[in-house]
């Protein structure tokens, strides 16, 4: 009873905060502005299927993609067996499906247990991977500190989940072997039925009946610890990949947004279309790009909740790999930041941030005088060649171009800032027709030899 | 050597007649005295096979391409609209381009603003030429020669087009040698989003230069390319490293002209 009692009392206290905190990434999340991402859902679902849930993006690299592919399915699979403890949890049972699926439990926990000796492995390497190999894409500058340990910790509360599993497991397994009350046969188990006996066998059974409720206690408490760390860290791919490769760019891959607000205005200039009379009524001239999490679409938002920070885009960056500053992760990554600065600043409700005193703070009235370029510099916006590198290299569909291009775009057109070398180019185009400023005529390369 | 015609769209249209394609030259095909030589390779290839196509000329101008990723967006809708305007006007319906940009604008970008054609790369065209056998090479010359291949970001990794570019040097008979970034990882020369009209952002090295070792590891003695920016860019690479003897970068038409039979 006291177990229920204490099962329940943890269990809505974690989803109670676990909604809280979710509900406030999906309020950071809509901080960007509003854009139409629902058509043609047949090839988003299909995009889904194959991206995010068939990892097809993963696979560019085959040997990660494989030791990835382990703990991603050990973590679906893992789930099933976490309905039976949610379901234990609340009736007070043990292991209540065993008896009505039989042969088919056995069966299931049993390829649950392959899948963790995977999980298992995979998880030794890639802590290898960071703290061993101290592979480059994971000790670049912006990993320094907090982004680094986040990923450890994220690897160790695996092995202890995984250590959890294993311990519930086998004293169950040597547990049944003694026929002690309550524990129902599961059948021969993949793993535990050799590493149980193996492990456990010298212990006194009132020493197993302990160490099996500490192994589902802990399984339990890292889950829930997990879904409650998620918010803070760079983990939120497990949940977010799927909506966030729903959601992902689907027509051209070459082709900028086109900004309707600046063409109708240049149409308008050339005598294409009747001007509107409302719009030349406007008292200050509109803002263009980017230099906030507002201009900014939600997609953009939830493409830098959804980073994982793994650093793909980054490696194969060209201005990054000849050591320019401009790295793709650290967009995505100072995004994320902007959010959550924007977000927690709205929820403390100070009066500095309004813009209009006798409004609530909100999105459409805050102001903290700071901006994405507090975050991102000039000399990384500036550094981009458009290769669209770091999007192809994404398993997650994350767009970091976009964002560059937004910012590049609120630079040039609403500050009438941009690297100077530019402008001889932009005047040439302007008055001459052409890139560079030559008074060549157009044809002469048919006759030059 | 036999003179090239090209002709231009307005005289043609007024002698009453349409042609087929509409060869968009670009700025550097126009004026960059390197990318002059790949129009007129390209130009020679059109006489040869006897494709009807004709150039705007004086009315062609930038296709905003820089200005747009730039950011520069108001000049890059002045560019395009300009240009979509006259394009309409001839009705034009097919358009030929030799540079991965302009085939990247004008295919993915002038629709949104009115202007939808059949857009193709230059590479697309020859290679359905030599397969039709309107064009035909002898690989001689090139016979155990090295050649390798540089993907454009524009061409590549944002159009598809990794293939075809390879099945037409298949034809020369050369022994193509890939580098380890290829395809959809080839690394960008450092032309594109407009660094070809800035300096670089300070660094360890330039991105060309970084492709130029890449390049110079194959041990490759001619490296073909799709892209005057990328050919620009590779050829101060290797003029960089003192490297002139051992490498030299053609545009694909360049070296099919080379080995026309």
């Amino acid at each position: 009873m006291l177990q229920i009692i204490a099962f329940l009392l943890l269990t809505v206290t974690v989803f109670g905060i676990a909604t809280r905190k979710f509900l406030k990434l999906r309020r950071n999340i809509l901080l960007g502005k509003d854009i139409e991402l629902t058509q043609d859902k047949g090839a988003r679902i299909k995009n889904t299927l194959l991206v995010a849930f068939g990892q097809k993006k993963m696979f560019k690299r085959f040997i990660p993609a494989i030791f990835h592919l382990f703990i991603y399915v050990a973590f679906l699979f893992t789930t099933l067996e976490l309905i039976e403890i949610i379901f234990d949890g609340i009736t007070g049972h043990h292991r209540s499906f065993a008896a009505p699926l039989g042969g088919f439990y056995t069966f299931l926990i049993s390829f649950v247990e392959g899948l963790s000796v995977l999980a298992f492995i995979a998880t030794i390497i890639f802590l290898a991977r960071r703290n061993l190999l101290k592979l480059p894409r994971f000790t670049k500058e912006e990993m320094k500190g907090w982004p680094t340990k986040d990923g450890n910790i994220i690897l160790l509360l695996e092995i202890v989940l995984l250590m959890a599993i294993f311990t519930m497991n086998g004293t169950d397994i040597v547990l049944q072997s003694r026929d002690v009350a309550h524990y129902p046969d599961t059948g021969k188990l993949l793993v535990s039925s050799h590493l149980g006996p193996a492990l456990f066998n010298g212990l006194s059974t009132s020493s197993l009946i302990v160490l099996e409720r500490i192994g589902w206690w802990v399984h339990l408490i890292v889950v829930y610890g997990f879904l409650l760390y998620l918010p803070f860290s760079k983990h939120l791919h497990i949940f977010l990949a799927f909506p966030n490769v729903y959601f992902s760019k689907l027509g051209e891959r070459g082709e900028m947004d086109n900004m309707p607000e600046i063409m109708n205005e240049v149409k308008s200039m050339m005598g294409l279309i009747e001007d509107n009379p409302e719009e030349t009524m406007m008292d200050e001239l509109p803002a263009f790009g980017a230099n906030d999490i507002f201009d900014l679409s939600w997609k953009n938002v939830m493409d830098a909740y959804t980073c994982t920070e793994c650093g793909r885009c980054t490696s194969v960056c060209p201005a990054n790999e000849t050591g320019k500053k401009l790295s793709p992760r650290k967009i995505m990554m100072d995004v994320r930041d902007r959010a959550e600065i924007i977000g927690s600043r709205i929820d403390s409700a100070i009066e500095e941030y309004k813009i209009d005193k006798t409004k609530a703070l909100d999105k459409t009235n805050y102001s903290d005088g700071e901006s994405l370029f507090d975050h991102i510099s000039r000399e990384e916006l500036h550094a981009c060649t458009t290769c669209n590198a770091c999007v192809e290299a994404c398993p997650v569909m994350i767009d970091p171009l976009n964002i560059i291009m937004s910012m590049r775009r609120y630079e040039i057109l609403t500050e009438s800032a941009g690297p100077s070398d530019w402008m001889p180019m932009f005047n040439s185009i302007e008055n001459n027709g052409a890139v560079w400023q030559l008074p060549n005529p157009r044809t002469e390369w048919k006759d030059s030899e | 050597m036999e003179e090239l015609k090209v002709p231009v769209y307005a005289d043609v249209i007024a002698s009453g007649e349409v042609p087929e394609y509409l060869f968009w030259v670009g700025c550097a095909g126009s004026f960059d005295a390197r990318a002059q030589k790949v129009s007129r390779a390209f130009a020679k290839l059109l006489n040869k096979a006897g494709v009807s196509f004709a150039i705007l000329g004086e009315e062609e101008s930038c296709t905003g391409d820089p200005a747009r990723r730039a950011g520069n967006e108001f000049l890059f809708q002045m560019s395009a609209l300009q240009n979509i305007e006259i394009l309409n006007g001839y009705k034009v319906q097919k358009i030929v381009t030799a540079c991965p940009h302009c085939f990247n604008t004008l295919k993915n970008e002038y629709p949104a603003l009115g202007g939808k054609y059949d857009v193709i790369h230059h590479t697309q065209l020859i290679h359905t030429l030599l397969e039709t056998g309107k064009i035909q090479v002898e690989g001689g010359s090139f016979k155990g020669k090295k050649i390798s291949y540089h993907d454009s970001c524009y061409l590549g990794r944002v159009n598809g087009i990794y293939e075809i570019p390879r099945k037409i040097l298949a034809t020369l008979d050369a022994e193509l040698v890939e580098m380890k970034r290829c395809k959809s990882k080839g690394l960008c020369c450092g032309a594109g989003g407009a660094q070809m009209f800035k300096e670089d952002e300070p660094g360890d090295k330039r991105i060309n230069t970084e492709r130029t070792e890449e390049l110079l590891r194959t041990g490759a003695e001619i490296v073909g390319a799709n892209c005057p920016f990328c050919i620009t860019m590779l050829q101060d690479g290797i003029k960089a490293e003192e490297k002139q003897d051992e490498l030299s970068v053609f545009d694909l038409s360049e070296l099919i002209v080379q080995n026309l039979k």
